[in-house]
């Protein structure tokens, strides 16, 4: 039979797991739950914050760009081949369109869009050697 | 009284529009925001507190606009035509067998303005000494027809908290032409700029290339005495390839330049020759003109404490400093013009 003391010590060392999984739990990566319908996306130093999204496929999903840099940049988000021709493109400025839009330095923009299907789509900014310098990021509608 | 004299070497970012134009030793940005930077020349010289800063900028045809922008250690007190050999005469001090020929490179609504502090038109190119943070710099060079790379953002703010003071150079090359300027012709500029503690941008000349292209460009330091540098020379693609007291012929004719006549009696000439890669070329040149201790933070070797508020009124008696800074790292490269995107 368990003494008294043993018991104690027990006691404490099961308190003392449960303190230290808490913190562990908490911080753990969501994996369930709801996916953001508003999703914000900061450019700093010419990179994406953040550069993996995830969103839930078949409804619209407000993206709002926030252009914390000097420079101009520009958020264009598809497919390869949407890409591709961006990448010879020869527009100034983009504006029309939900998913090509322009951020002018310091500027905020805000766009929606729905994917009508699961699966992944980049972002990207296709300013001369932004690109290459890591300007990329990637969307998965789920 | 101690004098030092330091060479630094610029950089020349920049740019506007279509052609091929050139800006001084700089590197061009073409249509395709590719940059090419051939080899720079930068001559600083420092002494009793005040630097001379002259860098050249060089006619290589074309049309349109090019521009530049260079971190400076301080405020300039005087922007004004430099002379006409300075450069030329030190590439032949430290590499006599090539002294014939060589070609001289002269070189959110939340933020406040950038504030212009001085301006200056010399032949065709237009100078504004601009002070502000990364921010501030970087719109007024977007509102101003710059185009920056991707990497000028951080750059801009790693030196204006070392130094929040920025010369933007807009070259005319049409101006140029109208004058008479021939393919080759440089305009030199001398920066007279009172300073405690000089240093020599060189990371800027790695802006907007990719990571395996290299950065080449010389540097002439002119100080009262053997200074000490800092990242040492021979590391990371840099090295020390001349440094002996300046001979009494060269410091005459330095002396005989236009605005030269601070030119000391007796100093040191130091050449350093940067030959690294744009991934390398993570540092900036310190320099204690007194061969102590330069600084960690001027090098850029470690953040400074707390960012910069340079004193924009002119020290009283200060130090002659004299900087001849031809650099070229092209950075950007302008808008509106030929301007191309998705």
């Amino acid at each position: 039979m368990a003494s008294p003391l043993r018991l104690g010590a027990l006691a404490l060392l099961a308190a003392g797991v449960l303190v230290a999984l808490g913190p562990r739990a908490a911080s753990a990566p969501r994996t369930e739950g709801p996916l953001a319908r508003d999703v914000t996306i900061v450019i700093h130093y010419s990179r994406f914050t953040p550069s993996v999204v995830e969103v839930p496929a078949g409804m619209p999903i407000t993206f709002t760009l926030r252009n914390d840099d000097p420079i101009e940049h520009e958020w264009l988000i598809g497919d390869d081949a949407f890409h591709a021709r961006h990448r010879a493109g020869t527009e100034a400025v983009h504006g029309d369109r939900p998913d090509e839009v322009s951020l002018p330095p310091f500027a905020t923009r805000t766009t929606t869009l729905t994917f009508a299907h699961a699966g992944a789509v980049t972002f990207v900014c296709h300013f001369p050697g932004h690109e290459a310098y890591g300007m990329v990021g990637i969307l998965t509608a789920k | 009284m101690k004098r030092l004299l330091l060479a630094v070497p610029a950089l020349l970012v920049a740019m506007i529009a279509t052609s091929s134009a050139a800006l001084g030793c700089a590197g061009l940005i073409g249509p395709n925001g590719a940059v090419n930077l051939i080899r720079t020349t930068t001559f600083a010289g420092y002494h009793d507190g005040v630097e001379h800063y002259v860098t050249s900028f060089q006619f290589s045809g074309g049309s349109g606009q090019f521009g530049s922008l260079v971190p400076l250690p301080g405020v300039p007190t005087k922007v004004e035509r430099g002379g006409d050999w300075t450069l030329q005469r030190l590439v032949r001090e430290t590499e006599p067998q090539k002294a014939v020929g060589f070609q001289l490179n002269a070189p959110r609504a939340a933020f406040s303005d950038a504030q212009v502090l001085l301006t200056a038109k010399i032949d065709a190119l237009d100078i504004t000494i601009l002070k502000g943070g990364g921010p501030e710099v970087g719109r007024w060079a977007s509102e101003h027809g710059f185009r920056l790379p991707p990497d000028a953002p951080e750059a801009l703010d790693h030196y204006a908290e070392r130094s929040p003071i920025f010369m933007a150079a807009i070259f005319d090359a049409d101006a140029a032409k109208a004058r008479g300027q021939r393919v080759g012709d440089g305009t030199p500029v001398h920066l007279t700029i009172p300073l405690d503690a000089p240093w020599v941008p060189l990371r800027i000349l790695a802006l907007g290339k990719q990571a395996d292209a290299r950065v080449n460009a010389d540097v002439y330091l002119l100080t009262d005495k053997r200074p000490a540098l800092l990242p040492a020379p021979r590391a990371n693609g840099m090295e020390i390839t001349h440094s002996a007291a300046a001979t009494a012929s060269l410091l005459g004719d330095l002396r005989s330049d236009k605005g030269m006549d601070w030119v000391p009696p007796d100093a040191w000439l130091t050449k350093v020759r940067i030959d690294a890669s744009a991934s390398q070329l993570r540092y900036d040149l310190a320099v204690d003109a007194f061969g102590r201790s330069p600084s960690r933070v001027a090098a850029g070797l470690e953040p400074p404490a707390t960012p910069a508020a340079p004193d924009t009124t002119l020290p009283s008696a200060l130090l002659l400093t004299a900087i001849t800074l031809a650099s070229g790292g092209a950075l950007l490269f302008a808008t509106r013009t030929a301007r191309r995107v998705a």
